[in-house]
């Protein structure tokens, strides 16, 4: 099946098998390495992206149904070299260790700021139930969405 | 250009964010799935469905002749590789052949028994479907306890007591201890195996340049050179014509401390076919085939006096080992019995370890590795002693504690603690949680019938692993610095980090000696075809060790650049500082560049002089390091659900010398979550037939923010005498120390209703049983019964 849609801001159009997964088309047919595969079963948000500005998990949608959306992945948060303040933010804070699950923690702490500004920590952390850190206990991810939201991103 | 000038700000001890960090958070970090080449083939392994089966035939016709499958490989045509290898030699151990593909026989769900190897990773596994396999299917046995019972099917048949070995530890006089005992208290306690759950699966990818006689091992561990080294002997290939690179690894917590029997058949597969080739684990092989950690059933008797001195410790572990030894499986209860006797002063231990065959996955090396087993007993056993005795945890814990000035302190079990002061986190966090407020609230609360508790443990950990006569593979680490004729810097680590943030903390220990810019610092790691020998990161180990072997090589370099630098400048006297050489005569000084590129340039040389600036040193340490410190829980228990709400966590660990507190917080709270994990939440249950129940990230529980409570986290600092950075160690720490303070807490919540043991993991089911007076699914512990 022939899909068009656009990543990061750019066009692409393939072919594609109707039961190609979407975080596979992004990374094997895009070349992408920011999205991962963790669990496959939608379970701890590695492969979390923007599908048409809202926050999804590409393990378990098939590139078909990206068709015609409009898909942004971690590599398309900096803005000409300016990381996103929420990128910024996972750094100062150290919400980052092995960053397995960064680009997803990442997208979904974004989506949060995105449906509320200015959440509080219970509201970050209900935010972030889709996603498994094993590294950090999540306090310095907390941190981050914290100081990006001060920072208004 | 000069950026090598005076600079007076040190950086070690600085909360700096890290280096490795921009890679990370723009998604441009290349991790073994990231890694393509041309024309590379995928695997799919096909794995035991059975926890013990025969395999009465296997047609793989099908499955061969499927459009784009390039081959498929069985147990038959790989038994000459291997067998995966077990590093630890216990007197008479039993090790049983372990195939990296099952030629006949399986022993666990998951054993593999065949690969398939085609263009993508959707035909691989679209073929690998078409295997038909006729089994034989067996008895299993999945409890390490029925497994040593008369009448278990024998795991391996040649053993059919499931004993792969024992092991008797003694100190002291154990059995006059409990002969003079006031009081001995015993406990069944059980640290349930756990899957370590590293958000990156396994993964390797192998390439086989025939015409150079090279195999390009990709892989995601812990350990590249041992890699290296074990896979060309199971390969049969020479050590120095296998390259193990390790690129980004995304989390290992011990289960990438191994060699698995997939990097040696991707090797295998790669040389066979002459075309690179890829695997990556999935999520449900990474809980069926990757090490579970933990798998104790352990009994304890602790003897002690009316006034609370504890004078001897009876330990008999019952080890679930698995079905094979992976590379340290039968060493890990050893580490558990080192550390029995925690931070107390205990003259008397006897210690006895069954390794006991099961039919489930190994298990191996999971944060802590031993110590959170021996912790959890030790610091319930106090708890349960206290309350035989009537006596408040933090006083008996006090009055147990080996003394400031006892150190060195030789234990019972033949350590020697380095340096400490037990009572010094603890009267921090007795401090930070407002202990005699709380208590007198949990007073008034009780009073009112509502469940409030208090649990503290006090934690010792044996770290920086270690002294090479006490460790399997050799125990020292090495550093590599080179300084190129620019006066850039480039240190090489043999410690591959995965998370830990080594390519932070080691460039500040380099710009500090080197007195230079930390953005001229590059630290390198993870390709034995760039790096030196090393060992690995695990065991708390990184920088206590390899920051010292850094040190060292910084030294050795130092002294050159002092003695070029001198040298260009004509000068007896000259002193080396802000990676300036200065005559102290004259005032006329050198900066680095201009001596790295004498030194390269090599126009005039002193005296017995190299040219170039390199050094590299491979440091042994003469003893571990013993990290400690205190955790208190404060949690309140709902009667109507059996829901813990944790009110307050406070962690106070004293790892010595602290280089970056930014990092050290990070490694702190990714411990106490794993460590509240183990406490309330994660499980690997295997079923009577010997299926994995929890073998989905639906059925295993692991933990999430919002289940995470705010740690309130501190240190004090006691630096080692061991190494010269003062460093001891802290990737474990957190979870060490938190296991027992969270049971402690909820069986402190639940002493009023005559509770005095709960075992892991604290479910709300659990907890409602106990509250309802039910009778719980685990046994509740008939606490401080006297012999």
């Amino acid at each position: 099946m022939n899909i068009n849609l656009k990543i990061n801001g750019k066009t692409h159009s393939d072919d594609v098998e109707p039961r190609l997964l979407l975080i596979h088309y992004l990374r094997e047919v895009v070349g992408l390495t920011g999205p991962h595969v963790g669990c496959e079963t939608s379970l701890c948000g590695a492969c979390t992206v923007e599908c048409d500005g809202k926050a999804v998990k590409s393990c378990t949608m098939f590139a078909v149904q990206a068709d015609g959306a409009n898909v942004t992945t971690i590599e398309g948060l900096a803005v000409d070299g300016k990381l996103h303040a929420m990128q910024e933010a996972f750094w100062n804070e150290h919400g980052a260790q092995c960053g397995f699950c960064t680009p997803g923690m990442i997208m979904a702490s974004k989506q949060i700021l995105d449906r509320n500004p200015h959440p509080t920590d219970e509201e970050i952390r209900m935010g972030l139930e889709g996603n498994v850190c094993r590294c950090t206990g999540y306090q310095h991810i907390v941190n981050a969405v914290r100081a990006a939201a001060k920072a208004g991103a | 250009m000069a950026t090598t000038i005076a600079k007076p700000e040190l950086l070690v001890g600085k909360r700096l964010r890290r280096r490795e960090d921009p890679r990370l958070i723009t998604g441009t970090a290349t991790y073994v799935d990231d890694i393509k080449m041309p024309g590379m083939l995928y695997a799919v392994i096909v794995r035991s469905p059975h926890a013990a089966a025969s395999i009465k035939s296997m047609d793989v016709s099908k499955a061969a002749q499927h459009p784009g499958v390039a081959a498929v490989f069985t147990g038959k045509d790989t038994e000459k590789v291997g067998p995966v290898p077990c590093g630890s030699s216990l007197p008479g151990l039993r090790v049983p052949h372990h195939y990296i593909l099952a030629p006949e026989r399986v022993y666990f769900v998951g054993h593999p028994v065949a690969v398939v190897v085609a263009t993508d990773r959707y035909v691989a596994k679209d073929a690998a479907d078409l295997i038909e396999i006729d089994w034989d299917v067996r008895g299993a046995v999945a409890d390490p306890e029925k497994a040593i019972a008369d009448g278990a099917p024998p795991v391996h048949p040649q053993w059919p007591d499931n004993k792969a070995f024992t092991h008797h530890q003694e100190g002291g006089d154990v059995d006059k201890a409990f002969a003079e005992a006031d009081v001995i208290v015993k406990q069944r306690i059980t640290s349930q195996r756990l899957i370590p759950t590293a958000m990156e699966t396994r993964g390797v990818v192998a390439e086989w340049r025939a015409a150079d006689r090279q195999l390009n091992l990709y892989s995601s561990t812990q350990i590249p050179h041992l890699m290296r080294s074990l896979v060309a002997q199971m390969l049969g290939l020479e050590e120095n014509r296998l390259r193990v690179v390790t690129p980004e690894v995304g989390g290992g917590f011990g289960s990438k401390l191994n060699v698995y029997a997939e990097e040696a058949l991707m090797g295998f597969v790669a040389m066979k076919l002459g075309k690179p080739v890829k695997w990556i684990e999935s999520r449900r092989e990474n809980f069926l085939c990757t090490i579970h950690g933990r798998g104790h059933v352990d009994y304890y008797e602790v003897a002690a006096k009316k006034d609370g001195t504890i004078t001897g410790i009876k330990l008999l572990i019952i080890q679930d080992l698995g079905a094979y030894h992976q590379l340290l499986t039968p060493a890990i209860p050893t580490l558990s019995v080192l550390m029995m006797p925690g931070l107390y002063k205990t003259a008397n231990i006897r210690a006895d370890i069954i390794g006991a065959f099961t039919n489930c996955v190994p298990t191996d090396a999971y944060r802590g590795a031993g110590r959170p087993e021996a912790t959890h007993g030790i610091e319930r056993m106090v708890d349960i002693l206290a309350a035989e005795l009537k006596m408040d945890p933090v006083e008996i814990r006090l009055k147990n504690f080996i003394q400031k000035e006892d150190f060195p302190f030789p234990t019972a079990t033949g350590l020697t603690y380095d340096t400490g002061d037990y009572s010094l986190p603890l009267k921090k966090a007795l401090g930070m949680v407002g202990y005699e407020k709380l208590r007198a609230e949990q007073a008034e609360k009780r009073k009112k019938g509502e469940l409030m508790g208090i649990g503290i443990s006090t934690y010792g950990e044996i770290c920086a692993f270690g002294p090479s006569p006490a460790t399997p593979a050799g125990g020292w680490e090495s550093a590599t610095v080179k300084i190129d004729p620019s006066g850039k810097v480039t240190v090489m680590t043999g410690c591959s980090p995965h998370g830990q943030g080594e390519e932070t903390t080691f460039a500040q220990i380099a710009a500090d000696e080197l007195g230079i810019d930390i953005d001229d610092i590059l630290v390198l790691h993870g390709d034995t075809a760039i790096v030196q020998y090393g060992i690995g990161t695990f065991g708390s180990r990184a920088t206590a060790v390899g920051g010292t072997a850094l040190y060292f090589a910084l030294q050795d370099l130092k002294a050159k650049i002092k003695k070029f630098g001198a040298f260009l400048l004509e000068s007896d006297d000259a002193t080396l500082a802000g990676g300036v050489v200065t005559c102290n005569k004259t005032g006329a000084s050198k900066t680095l560049q201009e001596i790295a590129g004498a030194t390269y340039r090599a126009m005039k040389l002193p005296a017995n002089t190299e040219p170039g600036l390199i050094a590299t040193h491979f440091w042994e340490p003469t003893n571990f390091t013993f990290p400690f410190g205190a955790h208190i829980v404060v949690s309140d228990i709902d009667r109507e659900t059996g829901g813990i709400t944790i009110r307050r966590y406070i962690a106070v660990d004293d790892c010595g010398n602290i280089l970056n507190p930014l990092i050290v917080d990070g490694q702190v709270h990714g411990g106490v979550a794993q460590g509240l994990g183990q406490a309330l939440w994660e499980e690997a249950v295997y079923d009577e037939s010997g299926q994995l129940v929890t073998g989905e990230m639906t059925d295993y529980v692991l933990p999430r923010a919002h289940m995470m409570p705010w740690i309130e986290s501190d240190h004090t600092t006691t630096p080692t005498p061991v190494n010269p950075l003062g460093v001891k160690g802290v990737g474990e720490a957190g979870t060490i120390g938190c296991s027992p303070a969270m049971v402690n807490s909820v069986v402190d919540a639940l002493s009023p209703l005559g509770v005095r043991h709960i075992d892991m993991p604290m479910t709300p089911e659990k907890i409602w049983r106990l509250v309802q007076g039910a009778s719980s699914q685990e046994p509740v512990a008939r606490m401080g019964e006297r012999l």
